[in-house]
């Protein structure tokens, strides 16, 4: 993951086209500052090493 | 002189006694709700004339000398998230409103109503359960019983404010990262999330479905244990609903703390709250014994996966809605739902691998200790509006944060009973004692010696 702080401004225009999801431009502004919400929370997820034999659990037994 | 809020499990008995009739009951609730819905907002839907024929029912199966079941004629709400028979599952969005009324009750509701309850309504929740607030931008704030100027936390918050208030003694919640532990704490009421896959979901409007949990709010120890008990046992409706055969808590409930390890969580779960909220923690686990601290590894990780999944999972399920109505969402929920959809699918991924590591980690805890103490909320309820939160001095953002001690812990499906901390001339709130998946009983256990021995209680605030 990029550790510089990015402008997202694009990636949710481009996203957004990609996925099909038109974004009204009165939520734009918004839609991003969310985003940049998660991408920060998602580097905490993302900087963590794991193992290859680590999977997601296909039914979640606890 | 009866008690003049008695639990579902003494209710039940009055009933089945003959002392009270289910219809006078019910109608008492059917009145109360009547009287303090407009100043609470807790109800969305009330099946006045539904509940009033199926306490008749209970009264002629009395009158016949059949058993009524351990819930004869105990009303009971349910999250608006539920199917209901013949009414609409907003799931406390507009969106929904417009859908066909569903056409059978969610499996949950069938096993509560074949113990003799009797469901009177639906209760207001946040927009698809994205939330910790309940203050739901088409339907109004939900209005906090300990005081109306304070929000009941969320999503369930209509579920334990009717709780807390004594409109019912018992409602049916979802937690997906702490929408059943939060409200209950915030509205000083026993709140139950058991372990991930133990309860059916089948027929109740998804969130998030690799963290959706269903449980009871309730205002003692042994109503929770009773309605879980209840509503135990596999259903090939729900694909996650555990196989496990059904393990009666209520029977373990008089068996005490002896022999149990039980520890307070350090680090993560001993910091980022208020003061008084840490020394009620720790006055509990002196109570009970307990000496040996935790620390539960990569919580603030394990919180940050959680968000990462419920965001991109959440979306997904909506993203039909997103796509054609984004002005029909709630404000509060639109922008995170639509950022939400453009997650990349290996943040997605790697939060999912990341949960099974998590849970080896946390399981190799429980080979050292039986329960584990924690925070259930950073601080009381805050006031209905109120967007910050100073958390160990630093202003953030409230709404994500109310769940800061909840999230990593229902991430990893454990099961959870929030216990009220009633403090005179203050605000309650609330004490998560957690257990090994499956140990639903010991949380209850320890649950139900501190309320013999008066630590812990859900009395009914003076409404005004």
């Amino acid at each position: 993951m990029n550790q510089e702080p990015m402008d997202y401004t694009t990636y949710v225009e481009q996203a957004a086209a990609v996925v099909g999801l038109p974004i009204p431009p009165e939520y734009h502004q918004s839609v991003v500052e969310n985003f940049e919400r998660i991408a920060a929370i998602a580097q905490l997820v993302m900087e963590f090493p794991l193992d290859d034999d680590v999977e997601i659990a296909p039914v979640f037994e606890p | 002189m009866p008690e003049l809020y008695p639990d579902a499990t003494s209710l039940a008995q009055s009933i089945r006694n003959g002392e009270v009739t289910a219809k006078a009951v019910v109608a008492a609730a059917l009145a109360r709700i009547a009287e303090h819905n407009p100043s609470l907002n807790c109800f969305t839907t009330v099946l006045a004339e539904q509940a009033m024929g199926d306490a008749d029912t209970v009264d002629q199966a009395i009158a016949a000398g059949h058993n009524p079941g351990p819930l004869a004629g105990v009303p009971f709400g349910v999250k608006d998230l539920f199917d209901i028979a013949g009414v609409r599952t907003l799931a406390g969005s507009k969106i929904n409103a417009t859908r066909s009324p569903a056409a059978q009750d969610a499996t949950l509701i069938q096993r509560l109503k074949q113990a003799g309850a009797v469901l009177v309504g639906a209760q207001l929740m946040d927009e698809y359960a994205y939330g910790f607030v309940t203050e739901n931008s088409h339907y109004g704030p939900c209005r906090n019983p300990h005081d109306l100027n304070r929000m009941t936390g969320g999503s369930s918050g209509g579920s334990a404010a009717s709780v807390a208030a004594g409109l019912v003694p018992l409602a049916l919640g979802s937690d997906t990262n702490g929408s059943i532990r939060v409200p209950s704490a915030l509205c000083g009421i026993f709140g139950l999330k058991p372990t991930f896959g133990r309860l059916s979901r089948a027929r109740t409007y998804p969130f998030v479905a690799s963290l959706d949990h269903l449980g009871p709010f309730t205002r003692s120890v042994r109503d929770s244990a009773l309605a879980f008990d209840l509503m135990q046992g596999p259903d090939p409706a729900d694909p996650a609903c555990t196989q496990r055969p059904a393990q009666l808590c209520l029977p373990e409930l008089s068996k005490g703390i002896d022999g149990l390890r039980i520890a307070i969580a350090d680090e993560y779960f001993a910091t980022n709250a208020e003061p008084d909220i840490l020394t009620a923690v720790e006055h509990l686990g002196q109570a009970l014994g307990a000496t040996q601290r935790v620390t539960i590894p990569e919580a603030k990780r394990a919180r940050a996966a959680a968000f990462i999944i419920t965001a991109s999972e959440g979306s997904h399920l909506h993203l039909d809605d997103l796509r054609k109505t984004p002005q029909d969402f709630d404000t509060a929920t639109r922008d995170r739902f639509l950022a939400g959809a453009l997650i990349p699918a290996t943040w997605y991924l790697q939060a999912q691998r990341f949960r099974a590591w998590y849970r080896d980690r946390v399981r190799e805890l429980f080979q050292q200790v039986d329960i584990i103490l924690a925070p259930t909320v950073p601080c009381p309820a805050p006031l209905i509006g109120q967007t910050t939160l100073k958390l160990d001095g630093v202003e953030t953002l409230l709404r994500p944060n109310i769940g800061l001690f909840t999230q990593p812990l229902s991430f990893i499906g454990l099961p959870i009973v929030n216990v009220p901390i009633q403090r005179p001339g203050q605000l309650p709130i609330g004490m998560q004692i957690i257990a090994a998946p499956y140990q639903e009983a010991l949380a209850l256990r320890v649950a139900a010696y501190l309320e013999s021995q008066g630590l812990v209680a859900a009395p009914v605030p003076t409404l005004p």
